[in-house]
């Protein structure tokens, strides 16, 4: 019974990934949409705590997203996988629940 | 697998109707089902026909209204929401007498029973918003 | 698919600088109708929306904090409200408004709606849900 959580916003804007992180349970996966892909580059003030917060949560960024904001993939941190709107779709239906934290 | 979609903020100022729609056409071309669309909050802006992005720009209104044709997609308002925000269709400008409608081909005002059913029906309910 | 769905509605926002709580709220009131197993969730900034002493009056915005104490009529009787996300705000379940709801089943005795749960207890309760609308 594994949720698909969703976050949208920078995680240098507020405290929307972190919280998410702190309400996941071991199974789930967050997936960075929108602004919420700056949260997945390596080598930021945050990282680390993304990390520490991920322990059983895969992670996943949306490939678009991160394009049209100039990230490359090779700037994701570890085990941060890029799927396209395809694979968002799979991530939705592969597990229980989708939670959007907004 | 049938999905319901909720759109919840505007076009241009927020990307979520950007990603529901990218999201929308993925699950349809995954052979997935798409029950409704329903829009809340300043998500019932998507719906206006009135209005004039640039020409290089994405038109948004314009993808909901041809993909909804092109899929036959159940593209709900919210009424409650929509009145606040100034979007109507004929008939409620005829029940609120207002000298005009403004809502798009492809897309119909309802209750927000709408959005409960749809979660209900649904196998997945997913929010894009802000 | 079960008869009955199990709905959580997260509020994660504060009220009045944006229409995201006062919106969910008519959410809830209009779902009520459906007799689905609803809860409410109430952290981060969400928690901002239970407060007691809301005054709008000179904001000339629209108060709709009482709807909360109303909530029992509609048979919504689970809020949860997160530990946690009190603490970090400095505010204590007496800073909350007393909402409370009739049981029908315990001769309509007046019981707290709000269920005070820590993080990992809110992590819980959003893990047993099959829908989840957020506001």
């Amino acid at each position: 019974m594994a949720t698909l959580h969703t976050v949208n916003k920078s995680p240098f804007q507020n405290q929307t990934l972190l919280s998410c992180l702190q309400h996941t349970k071991s199974g789930d996966a967050v997936l960075l949409i929108e602004d919420g892909v700056y949260g997945a580059t390596k080598g930021t003030a945050l990282s680390d705590a993304v990390t520490g917060l991920s322990a059983g949560v895969k992670l996943y960024v949306l490939g678009s997203d991160l394009a049209a904001r100039g990230i490359d993939v090779a700037k994701l941190g570890k085990d941060i996988t890029s799927v396209d709107y395809a694979g968002f779709v799979d991530l939705v239906a592969d597990h229980d629940r989708t939670q959007n934290w907004l | 697998m049938k999905f319901g979609i909720v759109v919840s903020e505007g076009p241009y100022t927020h990307q979520a109707s950007d990603s529901a729609y990218n999201f929308v056409k993925a699950a349809l071309a995954k052979g997935h089902e798409v029950a409704r669309v329903f829009f809340y909050h300043d998500g019932v802006n998507v719906g206006t026909r009135l209005s004039v992005p640039p020409q290089d720009d994405r038109q948004i209104q314009e993808q909901w209204t041809a993909l909804a044709k092109e899929h036959d997609l159940d593209l709900v308002i919210c009424i409650a929401a929509a009145q606040r925000r100034g979007l109507l269709d004929q008939n409620e400008a005829d029940r609120q007498g207002k000298d005009a409608n403004n809502i798009a081909e492809g897309f119909r005002i309802s209750g927000l029973g709408q959005l409960i059913e749809m979660g209900i029906q649904c196998d997945r309910t997913i929010t894009f918003g802000d | 698919m079960s008869e009955v769905k199990k709905f959580l509605y997260v509020n994660r926002k504060a009220p009045y600088g944006t229409i995201y709580a006062q919106e969910s709220l008519e959410v809830v009131l209009i779902g009520a109708a459906f007799d689905q197993d609803v809860s409410m969730a109430f952290l981060d900034d969400g928690v901002f929306q239970l407060t007691k002493g809301q005054d709008t009056k000179e904001a000339g915005l629209k108060n709709f904090s009482p709807t909360f104490r109303a909530l029992g009529d509609y048979e919504v009787t689970k809020l949860y409200v997160e530990q946690e996300s009190l603490d970090e705000r400095g505010l204590t379940l007496d800073d909350l408004q007393d909402i409370q709801y009739e049981d029908e089943d315990d001769d309509y005795a007046e019981k707290p709606s709000i269920i005070v749960v820590s993080r990992a207890g809110m992590a819980d309760v959003m893990a047993d849900q099959d829908v989840v609308l957020s506001f």
